[in-house]
């Protein structure tokens, strides 16, 4: 168990190792120059004195692997780098925006898991009936919703009607801005800033709860379907306690494995969401770097949803042996 | 509502269910998890199983795969209605600039409702939002063939030499390919775009960059199934050159799988498209997209919320069309892993 760990580790560091130096090198060299990008902005043309200064300045004049070790060299450091810009350190950045992405990401989760399996395990266990069907087509056509069409009409609804049309009070939520900014132990939103971030969390969680209802109740029919299932129920347990004992722990195997993907994704990468709702988190600032061609504040930021994601999907592989005994490693039998 | 047996009666819950999301998500159903033996075991009984249903199936007048195919494919309600969608969406995409007006011509009624004269009502520039709509379903059309076109000769291409030259070929490749999942595609997206700028072109080598993936592992996967099977030494006793091995008696087995991942990926590609544009990497304004439409008219939903819901409509059909299709292909096939 433990070499599996470390050897896991190992890997992921070598992912993020390499991940990072292929963006480096996608960067840094394919634009014709990022001297003429600073000096004088994409498509004008700049004074060349001006491009050549710069260059030296920043040392792209100096040749690519030196400028990839100096790169590499402060990343181990855990210096991600400044902006061209602005001059903004992309530590600061994440310092100041890194918590709020966490916070809606870990909101979008708890009501995947809740709502996604259990309207899942409800599905499968009710097969083809009005829920079940229900489901389905939720699902279906959620996958095909583009996430900020999504929260557009979401922020019409509950933002601008509601407001236009004096609903109650509960169901009118602030169309902008992201509230006071109000937490309690660090994780759990006071009730004026609820109000502010309940769309986007929603927003964030409805289309990958609707696939994880599909897949939960994939997987649940599938595991319906498992020897030691007829097996126990042939023991004479009570279907409550077959599901709950034998049914579930071996469907939630790919569950799990959709919910690490998902939260690794919400928590650097809600960029489509934050973009929409306009929230200073991590994804709405790669999206403003990239389009403003700030080359080393896209590297950065990058490289800590790279890591984000990576921990996540760490954390998922390291759950398989809890939860399913022919992964375990030695302990208990199954 | 979706029929879960196929025509030979046996249990498919794998099929309709997992589809659009795997495909949208890079490869959440950890297919890294399976080790090249297990998904040829899994491969292999599968073609078992196949066989047996055909054996059974097949007492009348022999069919082709693709008329068993078609017969599974039209008893699919869901995928016909696809089908449907698509069919019109693509007929729209080809004669449309026949029909409307040059969509970026500006009229003097700005943000105008839907009246007889402009169907979808007029956008922000006074322009025919029917026009522009219908301009924007033949881009994403466009983006979603050339992206799909492109990964798919990439991903069969990086795939077949992996699975067939094994070693460290499959090696390197492969940890690519782990390396590219570790990022979430936005994000590469996003990475893509800094560095080759904006524009249709750069939008499609983006998106073709970062949507190979699964195709190249599902090759792959077939690839080392077949490579070893007897047939297939017998090809290489007899003399039969390489190249005509993989392009005749290995490539045709990974074809099911592909199909299947091409139409999924259209629509994967399209809603990719669309997300790129609003959030203004993408293509350049005037071009009439989709995504632009809904970015650029964000500020006056209130009064003119046809500017987000035609737009918007247009792409969940665009999308919604070409993932039933998918699904129901995946069916059809019989395809589990892809």
């Amino acid at each position: 168990m433990i070499s599996y760990i470390l050897r896991r580790m190992l890997q992921l560091v070598f992912v993020l190792w390499a991940g990072a130096t292929l963006l480096f090198f996608l960067l840094f060299t394919l634009p014709n120059s990022p001297g003429e990008l600073i000096a004088g902005g994409a498509n004008r043309s700049a004074n060349p004195v001006v491009v050549k200064n710069v260059n030296h300045k920043l040392g792209f004049d100096r040749p690519i692997y030196v400028q990839y070790g100096k790169f590499m060299a402060r990343t181990v450091r855990g210096d991600l780098g400044e902006s061209y810009r602005t001059h903004e350190k992309v530590n600061d950045i994440l310092k100041e925006r890194a918590p709020l992405s966490l916070r809606i990401a870990f909101w979008a989760i708890v009501i995947e898991i809740l709502v996604g399996v259990s309207s899942g395990v409800l599905s499968a266990r009710r097969r083809n009936s009005f829920a079940d069907t229900a489901t389905t087509l939720v699902a279906v056509v959620a996958s095909a919703i583009p996430v900020f069409v999504l929260a557009y009409l979401m922020k019409q609804v509950t933002g601008v009607y509601a407001y236009q049309h004096n609903w109650p009070g509960w169901m009118r939520f602030p169309a902008l801005g992201f509230g006071p900014n109000e937490w309690y132990l660090w994780i759990i939103p006071s009730w004026e800033q609820l109000r502010y971030l309940a769309q986007p969390v929603i927003v964030l969680a409805s289309v990958s709860t609707a696939i994880l209802a599909r897949i939960t109740r994939t997987s649940m029919l599938e595991s319906l379907r498992l020897d030691h299932v007829r097996t126990a129920r042939a023991k004479g347990l009570s279907e409550k306690k077959v599901i709950r004992r034998h049914v579930l722990r071996n469907a939630m195997i790919p569950v799990v494995t959709i919910i690490g993907i998902d939260f690794g994704t919400a928590a650097g990468a809600a960029i489509l969401t934050e973009f929409s709702f306009n929230l200073p988190g991590v994804g709405s600032k790669i999206v403003t770097a990239a389009s403003q061609r700030d080359l080393p504040i896209v590297l950065g930021l990058s490289i800590f949803v790279m890591a984000v994601y990576g921990v996540a999907s760490l954390l998922v592989d390291i759950s398989y042996a809890f939860l399913d005994p022919r992964i375990r490693l030695g302990g208990e039998d199954g | 509502m979706v029929d879960e047996r196929d025509q030979s009666g046996r249990n498919i819950v794998n099929g309709p269910d997992e589809g659009p999301m795997r495909a949208l998500r890079g490869d959440p159903a950890g297919y890294g998890e399976l080790s090249a033996q297990q998904s040829a075991a899994l491969a292999l009984s599968e073609l078992e199983a196949t066989a047996l249903d055909a054996s059974l199936e097949d007492v009348g007048p022999s069919r082709s795969l693709g008329t068993d195919a078609w017969r599974r494919f039209r008893r699919n309600k869901l995928a016909i209605a696809g089908l449907v969608i698509v069919g019109m969406l693509v007929a729209l995409g080809l004669i449309g600039p026949f029909l409307v007006q040059n969509p970026s011509f500006q009229t003097q009624a700005v943000r105008e409702s839907p009246t007889n004269q402009h169907w979808f009502g007029t956008d922000q520039l006074g322009q025919d939002e029917f026009a522009r709509v219908v301009y924007g379903v033949r881009l994403s059309l466009y983006i979603g063939f050339m992206v799909t076109l492109v990964e798919t000769v990439i991903g069969v291409l990086v795939g077949a030499l992996s699975g067939w030259f094994r070693g460290w070929t499959d090696t390197i490749l492969m940890r690519l390919v782990d390396v590219l999942l570790g990022i979430p595609y936005l994000v590469l997206a996003l990475a893509l775009v800094t560095a080759i700028g904006r524009g249709v072109t750069a939008v499609v080598v983006t998106l073709a960059v970062t949507a190979w993936l699964q195709t190249a592992r599902t090759v792959r996967a077939g690839f080392l199934t077949v490579r070893d099977l007897e047939y297939v030494d017998a090809a290489r006793t007899t003399g039969v050159p390489t190249y005509r091995i993989i392009w005749r008696h290995v490539l045709p087995n990974v074809f099911q799988p592909v199909v299947v991942l091409v139409a999924v990926g259209i629509g994967s590609a399209i809603l990719a498209e669309a997300a790129l544009s609003f959030l203004g990497v993408g293509p350049v304004p005037p071009t009439a997209s989709l995504g632009l439409m809904i970015a650029g008219s964000r500020d006056y939903f209130t009064e003119a919320p046809h500017l987000l819901l035609f737009p918007g409509l247009a792409i969940v059909a665009l999308v919604l069309g070409f993932l039933l299709v998918g699904d129901g292909l995946r069916d059809a096939l019989d395809v589990k892993d892809a």
